[in-house]
């Protein structure tokens, strides 16, 4: 009787960002009563909440470059040309991650898999690659707090270092599951469909980023 | 999907969790939003009653100014700073959302708990983390004023001994900003996502708008302060200059040049105007819902009063410049920003209109929280309207600098988000605790409170007229200030003695009533709303019991006309006996 009130199964209703509830399963983002909210669930309303979040932080810290800008002692930056590089690498992440949110709708687990591996290898090449950039700013004389220009670089880079290494932890958790349990459960597919929608949002900050960075030379 | 095996199985269908049996997990790392929302609740009064320290020792310095030898200068700066920021941020925002929205969303709106309990925890204890950082930080001062302008709060020494004060402040701001969101987060998921069958978004209590508005307000808010924050940090501590201009201090040359001190005003208050709102949304909506309540009427105005919280907290995002006229600024930026300001007049006097009106002909009956409802409705309007004043920038220019503006958010937002939530506490106690808490002691709170407010801050008005600055540690030497001002300034420290007595009275019936308190019924105010339906009072792990409610009507059906009691509440389904009224 009281079962029927569940509209859903837990697995759509699910999430992926929040934590361990204590008895080995997920905080699932359960449905109260017959689930008259939206129909999305709740872990993508979440996130996309969080892009919106995360999307001020940016829209801060740019507005302020820009300000800054304007300032007497500002002085343009030669940015190390590997960030070319590292920007390919986030972009081709961004898109295996496309490629596994429809494979797992074909349910197709060995290709996930395979998948999955490959954008986390691919961040991480993208996180060493941005590690390598500072290390080329500090040989080229450039530190946190040489000047205002090198100072945004330093924080721009880290802040969005820290969303990408936000996005690993939820990438290593579904990769994990998917390895270990091998019939990918619905939970799996949101979470991919999740972790696709963030790496996606992962590039376009970034591209916004560097762009404004870049045309700061030209 | 398989029939349940035993009772536990049925609940953890339901919860997505199990019914937690250990002390440990059941009321320390609880994951229930009931349960969490009073360890918010309590942990926001204990640090409020810090902040409520803090301000005795500026007025004791104010009313007898150099008769305690151990209110230095700085010492006083620091209690300011330490008062402005306690009380917004770790006080109200933090009671008035991690506690009240905590405890109220699920249960008024049907859901059996927070959509991700899990993250619901983590956020209190992160917040718990950030108060403590901020403790730490005590031992050193902090004279930058809560609103943590450069370059003194950038410039280690800048006020005598500040220097890891300010940077522990600033790193729990980083920490409480991180709390607020996975709250925001869960908050504003579990509105949309979460709601009972027939609970309509048109149908939700006011209590859960406000709280609903100002989660997604504080989403969009908090990561300026966030921003604004790391970059201060870093000109403190690692050398940047962000903020931080060319700076000769006590004749020496700093490393800093070229930062923008005004670029951090504009990151402060694009947060800090937003925030105003984010703690007088979810005390509006409280107060709504128990004046309705206690006037036994519908509220006035329903679609008026959602429409306005939705106005201002849209408008609260284009004003925050009304906080730096004397900043510097294009005219025409200010022009924008004095105009914008004086729109939020209109929805703010919106909700006032329409609570006066719910009260008007309303069968009254004065609980403390129904007096403490008024009495924000009171105070929102005498802080209010001197908001008018301050909009304006000519009359706003002569002004920001005195105890004018001190008495104009002071009763605006300190005094009536405070009443909210005591209006709050009184009501839902009952509910929280399952008893009722003394009236006695509740009414001797509320009026030394209420006249006690009014004798602190209205005399500020006149103070700021006669042009008596504020910040200032102390007012000797200014002659062109009036005599009688050290009189009213030791009046009213006094008074704030007395207010701060009547708090103790406070504590002592919250901790007097959830032990020896009349035991409550399930719905001593005869309301309507789904909270006061749950099966036991306090409600169960999981809130419903088997069957989750079902809503058939809108929050505020009181003295339907040919109905049998002068309440239906929202899970009674179809037209009652005796009458033709409408759902």
């Amino acid at each position: 009787m009281t079962l029927k009130l569940r509209t859903m199964p837990r697995e759509e209703a699910g999430v992926v960002l929040t934590g361990n509830d204590g008895d080995g399963s997920w905080g699932d983002g359960f449905r109260g009563g017959g689930g008259w909210g939206s129909s999305l669930p709740a872990g993508k309303i979440a996130l996309w909440l969080f892009l919106a979040t995360a999307t001020v932080v940016f829209l801060m810290l740019l507005s302020a470059y820009t300000v800054r800008r304007g300032g007497p002692d500002w002085r343009s930056l030669p940015l190390p040309g590997i960030l070319w590089l590292n920007t390919s690498l986030l972009m081709i992440s961004s898109g295996v991650w496309e490629w596994a949110r429809r494979s797992s709708r074909r349910r197709d687990p060995l290709t996930m898999r395979f998948l999955l591996v490959t954008a986390g290898v691919l961040t991480v090449l993208f996180l060493s690659g941005q590690i390598m950039a500072w290390q080329q700013m500090s040989l080229a004389g450039y530190f946190l707090a040489t000047n205002a220009a090198s100072s945004f670089f330093y924080l721009l880079t880290a802040l969005h270092g820290m969303h990408v290494l936000g996005g690993m932890v939820a990438w290593g958790w579904t990769t994990a599951t998917l390895i270990w349990h091998k019939n990918a459960t619905s939970m799996i597919h949101l979470r991919i469909e999740l972790c696709a929608i963030y790496w996606h949002f992962l590039m376009l900050i970034w591209l916004v980023v560097f762009g404004v960075l870049w045309f700061e030379i030209s | 999907m398989a029939q349940p095996a035993s009772k536990d199985e049925v609940h953890v269908e339901h919860t997505g969790h199990h019914e937690p049996t250990s002390l440990w997990s059941k009321y320390i790392f609880s994951q229930d939003h009931k349960v969490i929302a009073l360890q918010y609740t309590i942990t926001a009064l204990l640090v409020g009653g810090v902040g409520m320290v803090f301000s005795w020792l500026i007025r004791l310095q104010l009313g007898f100014p150099g008769q305690f030898s151990f209110i230095q200068p700085e010492n006083y700066l620091q209690f300011v700073t330490q008062h402005g920021m306690i009380m917004v941020v770790y006080l109200l925002t933090a009671l008035l959302l991690g506690g009240f929205g905590n405890y109220l969303i699920p249960l008024m709106i049907g859901a059996r708990d927070m959509a991700f309990p899990f993250l619901n925890m983590l956020s209190y204890w992160t917040y718990l983390i950030s108060v403590i950082l901020l403790f730490v930080g005590l031992w050193d001062a902090t004279g930058a004023g809560w609103t943590l302008y450069p370059p003194q709060s950038a410039l280690p020494g800048a006020s005598p001994g500040a220097e890891w004060g300010i940077r522990f402040m600033l790193i729990s701001l980083a920490v409480f900003v991180a709390s607020a969101t996975m709250g925001g987060l869960n908050y504003v998921t579990t509105v949309l996502q979460a709601r009972a069958k027939g609970m309509t978004l048109m149908r939700m209590p006011l209590s859960v708008w406000g709280i609903f508005v100002a989660a997604a307000l504080a989403l969009l808010a908090f990561p300026a302060l966030f921003v604004g924050g790391v970059m201060l940090l870093l000109d403190n501590m690692a050398g940047t200059s962000f903020f931080i201009p060319v700076v000769n201090l006590f004749g020496r040359q700093l490393g800093h040049e070229g930062g923008n001190p005004i670029l951090f005003q504009h990151l402060f208050w694009y947060f800090g105007h937003p925030e105003v709102y984010i703690v007088i949304l979810p005390a509006m909506g409280i107060v709504s819902d128990i004046i309705a309540n206690r006037a036994r009427k519908p509220i006035f105005g329903y679609k008026a009063m959602i429409l306005s919280i939705l106005a201002i907290g849209g408008i609260s995002f284009v004003v925050w410049a009304h906080h730096m006229f004397v900043s510097g600024m294009n005219p025409y930026f200010g022009y924008w920003f004095a105009v914008a300001t004086l729109a939020i007049a209109i929805p703010s006097a919106v909700k006032t209109y329409n609570w006066l009106l719910t009260l008007w002909k309303g069968n009254l009956h004065f609980s403390t929280a129904m007096l403490y409802a008024i009495g924000f409705v009171s105070t929102f309007v005498a802080g209010g309207l001197t908001g008018l004043f301050l909009g304006n920038i000519v009359v706003d220019v002569p002004l920001t600098d005195t105890y004018f503006v001190v008495g104009h958010f002071h009763l605006v937002m300190g005094v009536s988000a405070i009443f909210g939530i005591f209006a709050g506490i009184y009501y839902w106690f009952p509910k929280a605790c399952g008893r009722m808490m003394s009236e006695a002691m509740g009414k001797i709170h509320f009026w030394v409170t209420f006249i006690g407010a009014y004798l602190i801050f209205f005399p500020m008005y006149w103070l700021g007229f006669s042009g008596v600055p504020r910040r200032y540690y102390s007012f000797s030497g200014i002659d062109t200030l009036p005599p009688s001002l050290n009189g009213l300034n030791a009046f009213m420290t006094v008074v704030a003695l007395v207010v701060g007595a009547a708090q103790l009275v406070f504590a002592f019936n919250l901790i007097w009533s959830a032990i020896k308190g009349k035991k409550a019924s399930a719905n001593p105010w005869q309301a309507t709303t789904l909270e006061w339906q749950t099966p036991t009072t306090p409600p169960p792990h999981g809130n419903w019991g088997p069957n989750e409610p079902i809503v058939y009507r809108w929050a505020y059906d009181y003295s339907v006309p040919g109905a049998d009691e002068d309440y239906i509440p929202q899970t009674v389904d179809g037209v009652p006996a005796r009458a033709g009224a409408k759902r």
